[in-house]
């Protein structure tokens, strides 16, 4: 088996972003296997591959993505072995793992909100569009699908918005986002300057040599892994008024402010890095994305005084200060949801933040290790009692240090800024192995 | 958590090596407790026969490996490690205790891969019920870990609690007080 990646076969969420300001994520269950199926045969010819994506992303103004639950998968009809030869994790699915993965207390499963602790979800249909009219137009054409097939049922939908201002992606908070993702080999993306090297594909897309070698463990038949892979999506409540008023208890002037609110991130809500902009926002630094990823830890910031050694991306990407990184990376997707809290307006109860996929070759390994330990450890690089500032779970009792000579600054009783309120685990298939799960028994009991 | 390092701790452990209103899940599978001896394992296993002194040469290789790479297995965070080759009867079993400052579980992969890089691994491919496929099956891997490891049923810090780093730490700060001082002289 070569490594020359199948981009006709690979749906274009894992190797490319669409265009889109606006998106719609629908969360099914299939009363029966035959309407779930019908369901998938109806849509497939709908979802595009990475190589369909970029030949034709002028002309489209939606991307349309399915991916299916070990339950989904269950219910499509999928024989017993083939569901037993997935990996235990996903078997589970993300409720089962909530103590791995820090979902306690009021990000416990029982108080998520869009029916995904269920075991009941089988399938989400992912639409990013161009913007919100043709959003609709494809939510109007999927409901009137659905309306053909009674035995499939919509647990819940989530719309997505990009906030303002509209010039670059960040998310509630203000903080840029999409600013470092992985490369992978023979994508044809550029790799960039602190970026590492470019990863084998095994490590994002199954049936393909990973960083420790050839491919093991695959899911079977393999028409079914092969060009797939794992999404965890989370939904993640962004408390902004919470935030605001952090910001101003711990900072004096709007410049300590968004000092604070740099050192939380380890950049400044620019996208600037402090290991480079320690004192000051740079702008131009942050849109050359020849330089925004281009420091170290060990030799340009060891002590943490430029980025706390507990900051969000210290702890998600530790590059120099950490073992076998190129075991531990991962896709992200998806955007934010809700509307913009305008600055300085009071909370207005409204549930707004972000709702994203993480995509990889291996939960266990790499998405639950980043949020078991990376995010969640309380004594990451000996901190003693924090937790990621952003994804950690927090209850008011932990703590963030800053840093400084003569002094450091620590911050005690940091409040939650976020709670989960939706997730799940999801296998998204490639191309075949949708036509492949679509067509499934069909010689027996759709006849 | 216990901060005060003047004070030893002694810490009785339930058989079975957990304290059952208060098991963390790890990624896989409960997570044994810290103690005042920090966390640890006490793998058990019995050798393949006539394989004895295969694994007394690992002790000379591991010697040199560390000589010439100091830093090979800081992911680790260890404090130390023993390994004991002890017969019962006829038989003879391989002892390797661990004591560090990680929880096994969550750097499970790391440690796979450095054992693999620094062949510690191999020293436990003479050992009977090891996976042959432990390379790529960090899963199968930790399962024999977990299942050849005997939990302590006491254990005992006389500084407790404190970490390899801390004392790494502690250490540096007396030596560069020492210079400090001799350059004020």
């Amino acid at each position: 088996m070569n490594g020359v990646l199948e981009f006709e076969d690979i749906q274009h969420i894992l190797l490319t972003r669409a265009p889109a300001l606006s998106g719609h994520y629908e969360f099914l269950s299939f009363k029966t296997a035959a309407a779930g199926r019908k369901w998938l045969a109806s849509v497939v010819d709908r979802v595009q591959s990475a190589k369909a994506m970029q030949d034709t992303v002028d002309q489209n103004s939606r991307w349309v993505t399915v991916a299916f639950t070990w339950n989904g998968l269950r219910a499509l009809g999928l024989d017993e072995a083939s569901l037993a030869s997935f990996p235990e994790e996903f078997r589970q699915g993300m409720v089962a793992r909530a103590e791995v993965l820090g979902d306690t207390g009021a990000n416990h499963p029982d108080h998520w909100v869009d029916r995904t602790n269920s075991a009941e979800l089988h399938a989400i249909a992912i639409l990013f569009s161009r913007n919100a009219e043709e959003r609709a137009r494809c939510a109007a054409e999927h409901l009137k699908l659905l309306g053909e097939i009674p035995g499939v049922e919509v647990l819940s939908r989530l719309d997505l918005e990009a906030t303002p201002p509209f010039d670059y992606a960040h998310d509630h908070f203000g903080y840029r986002d999409r600013i470092s993702q992985p490369v992978i080999e023979g994508s044809g993306e550029e790799l960039r300057p602190g970026g590492g090297k470019a990863l084998k594909a095994g490590e994002f897309i199954l049936g393909y040599p990973d960083e420790d070698g050839p491919p093991v463990n695959l899911p079977q038949p393999e028409v079914l892994s092969r060009n797939g892979s794992y999404m965890a999506y989370r939904r993640m409540q962004e408390h902004v008024a919470t935030f605001r008023e952090f910001l101003k208890q711990n900072g004096e002037s709007p410049e300590d402010q968004e000092l604070v609110a740099a050192k939380l991130m380890g950049r400044w809500r620019s996208g600037a890095p402090l290991v480079l902009a320690p004192k000051k926002d740079d702008p131009a630094l942050a849109a050359d994305p020849q330089r925004t990823n281009d420091f170290n830890y060990k030799e340009m910031d060891p002590h943490g005084y430029a980025v706390p050694l507990g900051s969000h991306i210290r702890r998600l990407n530790p590059r120099d200060t950490a073992a076998n990184m190129n075991r531990r990376s991962l896709i992200r997707r998806g955007g934010t949801y809700g509307s913009h809290l305008p600055e300085g307006a009071p909370d207005d109860g409204e549930e707004r933040g972000v709702a994203a996929f993480v995509i990889c070759a291996s939960l266990v390994r790499q998405y639950e290790f980043a949020q078991n330990v990376w995010i969640n450890d309380k004594n990451f690089h000996e901190l003693g009692n924090e937790r990621d500032p952003f994804c950690g779970t927090h209850d008011g009792t932990l703590e963030f240090k800053i840093p400084n000579r003569p002094i450091r600054k620590k911050i005690t009783g940091l409040p939650a800024f976020t709670s989960i309120k939706g997730g799940a685990y999801f296998f998204l298939p490639g191309i075949k192995a949708l036509h492949y799960l679509a067509s499934m028994g069909a010689t027996k009991d759709d006849q | 958590m216990q901060d005060d390092w003047t004070k030893p701790v002694a810490m009785a452990i339930p058989k079975g090596g957990y304290f059952e209103d208060k098991v963390d899940q790890g990624r896989y599978g409960p997570i044994f407790p810290k103690t005042p001896a920090c966390y640890g394992f006490t793998i058990i296993a019995k050798i393949k026969p006539g394989t004895e002194q295969v694994i007394r040469d690992y002790g000379t290789k591991i010697e040199k490996t560390i000589a010439g790479l100091p830093e090979a297995l800081e992911v680790l965070k260890l404090h130390y490690l023993r390994w004991v080759l002890f017969d019962i009867g006829k038989e003879t079993y391989f002892m390797y205790q661990g004591i560090f400052d990680t929880d096994f579980d969550k750097y499970t992969e790391d440690a796979v891969a450095l054992f693999g890089k620094y062949g510690i691994s191999t020293i436990f491919e003479n050992l009977e019920g090891f996976p042959e496929d432990w390379k790529t099956n960090a899963p199968a891997f930790v399962k024999f870990v977990r299942d050849h490891h005997r939990p302590s049923f006491l254990e005992y810090g006389e500084y407790p609690f404190v970490s390899a780093d801390e004392i790494k730490k502690a250490l540096r700060l007396k030596a560069a007080f020492s210079k400090m001082l001799d350059e004020m002289q």
